[in-house]
């Protein structure tokens, strides 16, 4: 069953405890993320040395798919050079969309527990906000959207 | 006429007997993630009964052409099919005439045709158009874009905690400048009944015409558009056991033959020069272009098997889940139920505590349990509400007490995972 193994215990503990929940006293870069399908909102904060990352947090509304690929997403990315992050970006997007094959090798180590949501194309933008939002304030764009026309992941669902 | 399909055995007690009803909806045979399918999302969109299925198969099969043109066989066959559907619509909402039935591709096409047809007419700068906060977008945007056009303005009939409009309200918004009313039956997001009936005797004691989006009612209720006394009722097929891309807008006759045509092309007309065009009467005047004929034919077949069970026995019925489910779920800590109006069709909004909707509609379906998640399309409801997004279960005649039960377990399930 792919949805059993999407919320397992690694993803459930980091949805009731996140990591890097909150917000920084002094942020060098901040960007808001939205998903208009469900209204679910995500800001981050950065703190930038030089070319590497060295404080990052978290807060907003989301399902806990989007909490906990924040969560973890923080714990990856701290102490991180720029180049790096931005490389865990492009291979979680890849991961996530279903186009990278996790046979060969990548840098995503434990945060393949997200490679189920490939099979619930519905879920998929939870588990990537996080990750165009940190994208966006590391490029200085202050917002990120799961529905702007340039998201690979552009696709509205309609409703009813 | 024959209006009943005389394939179909008539069930002439009033109550439902749902393992048969069941049988006819090959769909509901499906296991999802190796369960049994529990189809609660039919306020989107419903499932079709073999006999509509089977009615499709046998027009494509031996009696398609293009309508209202050919002197042949198929053309005169398809032509007097499709007018039959109409008359078999027309009977359904017991509309006074079969040329106020217009076949749309749905409820957001029928409202669309209002706005232009009627409001882009007769809806000047400084006229009022009165909408609810219940209002799905489809019955909020088309007149946004006329009041933008126009200089008009849209006043909006508040709600309560429940869910309920609030009828007093709605009585003050009207005025000199009122021009239009647009009301839903029943809303999609709560279930909640409204009281179009005295609301368009209201509206018409000060010359207002109403349009009732009726795409949630239809379904469930005896509609009478008669007895309502509303100017149009819009309606989509999709969710009454029809197929999609096929809806109805009924208006009033006298209304229809002042209104502007919405779009133009071939039927819609009675002779083309390139200096004047005659206009067609109606109803064709509305129906530019080839129609979704099949579809339409297939909603007639859907009417036919809704008369069949018995719209009184339906309505009657999914009251007895409503009850049940209503009950269930106020049994489980944790959640609450968005949405408690006094009257209610059988849709069940909710939240679990600390569960996001999301998350509670991927669990749900791993149970075999088809839910929506999401703002409905009802974005103004929801911040009325003050809730982001809601998970809503919305029954139809042929699901089961039963499969309220795997539902409600279903919930429980989920709140163990999230604890």
């Amino acid at each position: 069953m792919i949805t059993k193994s999407l919320y397992q215990e690694v993803i459930l503990d980091h949805n009731r405890k996140p990591r890097n929940y909150g917000k920084l006293d002094k942020a060098s870069h901040h960007a808001v993320g939205h998903n208009p399908l469900c209204g679910d909102h995500l800001d981050i904060d950065l703190n930038l040395e030089g070319e590497h990352i060295e404080g990052i947090a978290f807060h907003g509304e989301s399902c806990a798919i989007c909490k906990a690929s924040a969560s973890m997403m923080t714990t990856v990315v701290k102490g991180k050079s720029l180049a790096d992050a931005e490389m865990l970006i492009k291979e979680f997007r890849d991961m996530a969309t279903g186009t990278l094959d996790l046979a060969h090798p990548h840098h995503l180590g434990r945060l393949t527990v997200f490679a189920g949501v490939r099979d619930l194309p519905t879920r998929v933008k939870c588990a990537i906000l996080p990750w165009h939002t940190l994208h966006a304030a590391l490029n200085s764009v202050s917002t990120a959207s799961t529905e702007a026309e340039d998201d690979p992941m552009h696709a509205p669902i309609g409703d009813a | 006429m024959k209006i009943i399909d005389s394939t179909l055995q008539p069930r002439i007690d009033s109550t439902l007997d749902v393992a048969h009803v069941r049988a006819d909806f090959p769909i509901l045979k499906l296991q999802i993630e190796g369960k049994p399918l529990v189809y609660l999302d039919n306020a989107a969109s419903s499932q079709m009964p073999q006999a509509v299925i089977d009615r499709l198969v046998r027009y494509q099969t031996s009696q398609h052409a293009n309508i209202n043109r050919g002197v042949h066989y198929l053309s005169e066959t398809a032509t007097a099919e499709y007018e039959a559907a109409r008359r078999k619509l027309q009977y359904f909402i017991n509309a006074r005439e079969d040329r106020e039935v217009i076949f749309t591709s749905g409820t957001t096409d029928s409202i669309n045709l209002v706005m232009h047809g009627y409001g882009r007419k007769f809806i000047g700068a400084g006229d009022e158009i009165i909408l609810t906060t219940l209002e799905h977008h489809s019955n909020i945007v088309p007149w946004q874009m006329l009041a933008e056009e126009k200089g008009a303005r849209i006043r909006v009939v508040p709600i309560n905690d429940a869910g309920e409009l609030l009828i007093d309200e709605y009585e003050k918004l009207f005025n000199e400048r009122t021009k239009f009313v647009g009301v839903m039956h029943v809303s999609n997001a709560l279930g909640t009944i409204n009281p179009v009936r005295e609301m368009i005797a209201f509206a018409h004691a000060r010359g207002v015409p109403v349009l009732v989006d009726g795409a949630q009612a239809a379904p469930h209720m005896k509609v009478d558009v008669q007895d309502l006394g509303c100017d149009f009722y819009a309606f989509s097929g999709h969710k009454m056991c029809g197929p999609t891309g096929i809806g109805i807008l009924y208006g009033k006759a006298e209304l229809l033959e002042r209104m502007q045509p919405f779009k133009g092309g071939g039927d819609m007309i009675l002779s083309v020069t390139f200096e004047r065009t005659t206009y067609n009467s109606i109803p064709h005047k509305f129906e530019a272009g080839t129609p979704p004929i099949a579809a339409a034919i297939g909603l007639g077949a859907a009417v036919d098997y809704l008369s069949s069970v018995g719209i009184d026995a339906i309505a009657a019925y999914e009251g007895e889940l409503l009850n049940y489910a209503t009950e269930r779920m106020r049994q489980i800590p944790g959640v609450r139920i968005i949405g408690t109006a006094a009257k209610k069709t059988a849709v069940l909004s909710f939240e679990v505590a600390d569960v996001h909707p999301h998350d509670v509609g991927t669990l749900l379906n791993q149970e075999g349990v088809a839910v929506r998640t999401g703002h409905h399309c009802v974005q103004p409801v929801m911040l009325r509400l003050k809730v982001p997004a809601t998970t809503r279960a919305s029954f139809a005649f042929y699901n089961t007490m039963a499969e309220v039960d795997t539902f409600i377990a279903g919930i429980r399930t989920v709140q163990k995972i999230f604890i």
